[in-house]
This record gives C-alpha cells, structure tokens and sequence, in this order.
C-alpha cells in the first residue's frame, strides 16, 4: 500500500475517506482515469499492482496514462472481478498510453474504442503461463480508432491477436513484437494501415489482414506489411472455437483473407511450416455470408521482394485447412510458401477471358518463393505450382500517414 | 470531524479549485453536482424511507434491467413548469434541468421485503446544458447519506431469495464512467428506461393507481403523446399475459442488452444488435458468427443457433460468471436464472431459415 503514496497527491485524500473494500490503490487509480482532465497525466510508479476492475478513460482530451517502464509498472488483472478489459479508453483524442504491463486481463488487456489519436508506446501485454484458451482474446485492441500507433510494444499469450487494430483508419504499427498469440498482429476492416519493423514469432498465424462481414465498418483496405520478420509461427492453435482466428492453421506466415490493396514487401518470412504467405476469400472459412454489402474476395494484392525460407518439413494437419493439406494437396514436405485458393467470382474474366485486374494477384521478385494456386473453386482438384501467370507488378501503395503521430 | 474535513478536501479536488490544480476546471462534473444525495433535497423525512417531495414523481418500466436481483426505486423531477416530449422509440425527450433517481437495495428477505432492506446506492441522470452527466452515490451503513463516489466501490451484501435461500454478494457499485458505459449513444450520456413503450403500464400511486403515461401527462410532464390506443407497451419479461414469448424475449434482449448492442451504442462493433426494434435476423445474431469474442464464444459457432440454446454463444455467455465471458459486461455477477429460462425457451422456439 505505500506505493499509494507516490500516485497524485491530490488522489491521496481519497485514501482517507471512509472506508470501502475497494482497494485504496485501485481506487486512487480509477479516480485519476475517471477525472482526468484535459491535458492530464497519469504517472503510475513502479511496482505491481493488483487491480480487480478495469480502469477506465472516458473521452480524454490529450490524456497520458504513463507507466515507470515496460516490466517496471506491471498491472495485474489475475484477480480480477469486474470488466472484460484491463485498461479501457474510450472516446476522446490524443490519447498516449505508454512505459507499462498489463497482465492477465480476464478479457482484452487494453481495448481503445472510438478514438482520435490513440499511441501505444513501449506497452507490453502479457498472459502468463503457457499459451492457453483461457487467455484473454486481445493484447493492444484498437477498435473503430483513427490515427493508430503502435510502436516498441510487445504482446504475449493472447487468444485471439497480441495486437489486434479492428474497424479503424490510419494506422501504424512499428517496431513490435508480438509473440505465443494464437496471431501476432491482426489489421481488420481497418483502412490504410502500414506494419513495418515488427518480429511475430511463435504464434500460430503471424500477421493477418483481413475483412469480415457483418460489420458497422465494411470495408478494409490499402495495407502495407514490410520490413517484418516473421518466422517460425507454428504454435498450435488454442483460440476458443467459433472465433474466426480457430480456423488459422499453425504455420501461417502472412495471411490475407477478403480484403483489398495489400501490398507485402521486404518481409523476411522464415520456418513458418504450413505457409509463408497466403491469400484467401472469405469461402475458406466456410462461414455463411448474410452481409449483401460484404465482399468476400482480396483485390489488388501485390506480393514483392520478400525473402522466404523453410525447413523441409510437412505442413499442420490442425484446423480443417491443416487437414487438407495433408489429406487433399499432398504437398509432402514441399510446402509452397505462398498460396491462392484460386476463389474467383463469376464476373472474374474480361470479355478477352483474361482475369480483371483487380482479381490479379501479383507476385514477384521473391527469394525463394515457391507458389500454389490451390483451385478451391474445382475442389482442390488442379493445384498448379507453377508461379508465371502472377509475374506482374503493381504500383505501390501510399504509405500511411497519421495526422497525430508526433502528439 | 474528520469526516467532514476530508469531504471538503474531497470537494475541492473534484470542483478542481484552481489554487490546487492549475487545469481548468474539472469538466467531468456539473456544476450543480452535490457530493451528498441529501443537499438535493429530492426526498422527506428520513431519507431512508425514500418518499419523494413533491414535483419528484416514482416510476417504474415493463421490464426493467437485471441487476444481480437488487431492487430499483426510481424517480424523476423534471424542471419546474417544463414537460418531456413523446418518442414513439427513443427515451421520451426529458428537458434540460431534468434529472432520473435510482435506488439500488436488497430486501432482507425477499418473501418478506416489508422486513427491512439495505439501500446501496443511489444514480442520478442530471441533464444539463451540455449533455447528460451520471453521478453514483454510496449509501452509509446508517443508511442516512449517500455520498459521491466517483471512482464506484464494492460493498458486501447478504439477503434470503424468493426461496428462503442465504444469498451474498459483493455488490459492485459502478464508477462513473461505468455509468456511461451503459447510459451511452454516440458517446453522449443517454439515460435508457424511460421510452413510452416502458412506461406505458400502471403504477400505484398515492392518490390512486394510474397509467403512468396518461398520470405524467395530467401533470403536465409529458405534451405530443398520441391517442392511448397508439401508445406502444413493452411485454413484462415474466408475465406471459403480457405478450408473447417472442416478445417477451425481445424485451429482455432490448433492456438487458440493446443499450450496448444497438447501431449507435459501443458494441455495435460486434455486429449483434438487439435492440427491441431490429429485423435483421443477422444482427439478432441468428445463425451470426462472432466477430471479437474472443473466450466467450465458448466454442460454439454462432450467436443464436435456432433451437439449440444450448450451442449458442448467446447462452453461454449470459449464464457465465466469468468477467471475461459474462454479459451482460457490466452490472451482472450473479447468473439471472429466470432471465436465462426465458431466452432458452425462445431460442429453443427459433427455427432456421
């Protein structure tokens, strides 16, 4: 309890008012979330705290919430009671979180919702113990956010994505590391987005982006994912059933699902047993579509400069994927590093027969890429290998640009 | 005295005297925020007894809100001379100056709530200028004050059920922010009970039962309402007399969920909208699978599988306990088992398309 002391002063009578069973440090600390003003910053000091509700940051108007330290100030949620997230933020803008832990949150350990200006620096979330389906979903959970950043954070253990940016617009995310998810980092209906700088190591699927449907914010989109290394993503799956991530293969690299203008570049994608990079409609999850404004094929993706490696290993036969490759394409222990399900719509061709540009997928100047289009449309029944029909070039992406980056 | 001196130190701190903080002043609260339920003066005698003044009306709604089995008193005053306008969906228009008063408590015993009964807290809607504000208080074990408490609290609560049982809890009281993560619409404090569809019932007041609708009006606290036949009525959750299980259902899911799941409201990101007048079977969550849910999907597949409460996340999730799985988020730690009875005969009630 001394470290009590070291919080706001100001914060400090709330101690001495009579008593409630609400621990006095929780206390002290939701009151400086519930009142910050605008401006304000919250310094959390070193040392561990256990916390057993959520905190809490309601429309915050230049709101820093700083910590000592990643491992220095560590918020526990083990013994938590109350909230399905650690730190939560809603509303607001310019809002930096930064220098702190958040352990064992029973649901998402930092969920930000509907903010302007949102920066996660040197942030780690953890679960600790062994990867398990009883970890929370989410690491650092941006949703329906704009002006994303996310730099020198770490996240670990989480069930679903360590760093998961949901149905949000302009983003960044640098220099992380994001490992022992079920995936490392998760770019989802969310537009113009630049992941670059980043390891995800040993999660099940390493960085995915995709669209799904049902959503208040349909549409995704205008993704770079360069400069990361991405390898050895074959921990198995343990996302709770019925999540779409359950369905990620272990060994998943780079995985693009229904969405659009991803372009993947200077990746270094090493050992990730099932594949190195895959590009996917929304079929494959076999997941009915009800959403008449949902479009369930990737367009314009362009796969270039990366350099791919794997041992001579089969792929997972987990996740019904996991199955096919062992039962279906039979690909031994020549796993082709990058894979289409060659899922066209009806109107795919042009009046030539030749494929619309914005179905064609672009993949070049890779080393190492081997390639199979995996004709799901036929049943799986003519895989072709062969890499020539993808040897074009787009133009790059724009990269993206934050309007309140330098907060 | 040292109570006293600490509840000065504590006003000024949230007033944000500017002496002591160089920001501005404290924009979380208003400005005729008290740090007592008592200085508002809302209720006679013994505050306990909680018998309102005049011009501060009782009320009560078709199907309320379930929250871990405590009673609700409540209230609203509205500004003298000023009267709500009719919403045929939304909460009736309640003009500025207005506020909503609910007590929280426990009755001792539940088959004899004539017996005595603890209150816990109080919640004020205030309407102000500037938007809605919602503002807990904690009553004091002497149950003669409630204070305000920004950051919420915990207190320990033990009671009989309707079956003799020995019930506790440690009954969570919300912060304020808390408050709003329910009373919210497009990020603006909302308050959520009283719709017309709500309030149309009876209500036994102390000059005689009465429409409590057609008892506003007489006052002069509701103007525009349409004709009685046109007025829309809520189903009661548990009184199959007053609608069908369907609908009954849909009150429940309106009331206990729609606040967050609802197109304006925080969980729209999950895509499951429940809100009492939401066609979309989609968006009922009908064969719908998750988006972000994470643990609390328990390994089912979809929201609302027809037929098989017991296979869709819906059901796993109200019955949980599990901060992590739980919904309701908030203001649920204890499983409602009438509630999750009536959901499981309506979704066992569903068919598929």
């Amino acid at each position: 309890m001394k470290k009590t002391h070291l919080l706001l002063p100001a914060a400090a009578f709330f101690m001495t008012f009579p008593a409630f069973s609400q621990e006095d440090v929780q206390k002290d600390l939701q009151t400086q979330f519930v009142m910050a003003e605008a401006g304000e910053v919250i310094e959390i000091p070193a040392g561990h705290f256990t916390l057993t509700k959520s905190l809490w940051l309601d429309q915050g108007e230049n709101v820093t919430i700083r910590g000592a330290g990643m491992d220095k100030t560590v918020l526990s949620f083990a013994e938590q009671t109350e909230g399905a997230e650690g730190i939560k933020v809603t509303g607001g803008q310019h809002i930096l979180i930064e220098g702190l832990t958040v352990q064992d949150a029973k649901g998402d350990a930092i969920k930000t919702q509907d903010v302007n200006g949102i920066t996660f620096r040197a942030v780690k979330t953890e679960w600790s113990g062994a990867p398990k389906e009883t970890n929370g979903a989410y690491g650092l959970y941006p949703v329906l956010c704009q002006n994303v950043l996310i730099e020198g954070c770490e996240s670990i253990g989480a069930s679903d994505a360590g760093i998961y940016v949901g149905q949000s617009k302009h983003i960044i995310v640098r220099n992380s590391t994001a490992h022992h998810n079920v995936t490392g980092i998760e770019i989802e209906n969310s537009e113009v987005a630049d992941v670059y700088n980043n390891v995800t190591h040993d999660n099940t699927g390493g960085i995915l982006v995709f669209d799904l449907p049902n959503l208040v914010k349909k549409k995704g989109g205008h993704v770079r994912v360069f400069d990361n290394e991405v390898r050895e993503n074959n921990h198995a799956n343990f996302a709770p059933e019925g999540n779409i991530v359950a369905g990620v293969t272990p060994g998943t690299g780079i995985l693009i699902l229904a969405t659009s203008d991803v372009e993947v570049f200077n990746n270094r994608i090493i050992n990730n047993r099932t594949t190195g990079t895959s590009i996917i409609s929304y079929y494959m999850t076999e997941q009915p579509i009800n959403d008449k404004l949902y479009d369930p094929y990737p367009k314009r993706i362009f796969i270039h400069d990366n350099l791919y490696e794997r041992e001579a290993v089969e792929a997972s036969d987990q996740t019904r994927t996991g199955k096919l490759y062992r039962d279906q394409f039979k690909f031994g222990t020549d796993v082709p590093h990058i894979v289409w399900d060659g899922i066209l719509p009806e109107d795919a061709l042009d009046k030539n027969g030749q494929v619309k540009d914005q179905y064609q997928i672009c993949i070049r100047n890779n080393t190492n890429a081997s390639f199979a289009n995996l004709d799901a449309q036929g049943g799986f029944q003519n895989i072709s290998r062969d890499l020539s029909a993808y040897d074009c070039t787009r133009q790059s992406l724009e990269a993206a640009d934050l309007a309140l980056e330098d907060k | 005295m040292k109570t006293v001196t600490v509840i000065c130190f504590l006003a000024l701190f949230l007033l944000g005297l500017s002496s002591l903080r160089p920001a501005p002043e404290n924009r979380r609260l208003p400005a005729r925020a008290k740090m007592t339920l008592s200085e508002y003066g809302f209720f006679q005698g013994d505050m306990a007894e909680q018998q309102p003044i005049a011009g501060v009306l009782p009320y009560d709604l078709n199907t309320p809100l379930f929250s871990d089995y405590a009673q609700k008193l409540r209230f609203v005053q509205l500004p003298e001379g000023q009267a709500a306008t009719y919403r045929e969906r939304d909460v009736l228009d309640l003009p500025v100056g207005s506020v909503l008063i609910k007590t929280f408590y426990y009755p001792q015993d539940f088959r004899q709530p004539e017996q005595g009964r603890v209150l816990l807290e109080t919640r004020l809607l205030l309407h102000e200028e500037d938007g809605w504000y919602a503002l807990p208080y904690i009553w004091n074990e002497e149950q003669t004050e409630a204070q305000l408490e920004v950051a919420g609290g915990t207190k320990d609560i033990a009671w009989k059920d309707l079956a003799g049982q020995p019930q506790q809890l440690a009954y969570s009281i919300p912060n304020m922010n808390q408050c709003k993560g329910c009373h919210v619409k497009n990020q603006q404090i909302k308050p959520i009970g009283p719709t017309a569809r709500q309030l149309n019932r009876n209500h036994p007041y102390a000059d005689g039962e009465q429409n409590q609708l057609v008892k506003w009006e007489s006052l002069g606290y509701l103007n525009s309402r349409p004709p009685d036949d046109e007025l829309p009525r809520l189903a009661v959750w548990d009184d199959p007399a007053s609608g069908t299980l369907n609908e009954r259902a849909r009150a429940y899911l309106d009331i206990n969920c729609a606040h967050c799941h609802s197109a304006e409201a925080p969980a729209n990101t999950s895509g499951l909208l429940l809100d009492y007048y939401q066609t979309d079977s989609t968006a009922l969550g009908i064969a719908k699978p998750p988006v972000a849910a994470g643990r609390g999907t328990g390994g089912n597949a979809h929201d609302i599988v027809p037929g098989h409460p017991k296979a869709s996340i819906m059901w796993y999730r109200i019955t949980s306990t599990d901060p992590g799985v739980r919904m309701p988020e908030l203001g649920r730690q204890l499983v409602h088992e009438e509630g999750v009875a009536l959901i499981e005969e309506w979704i066992e009630s569903l068919t598929a398309e």
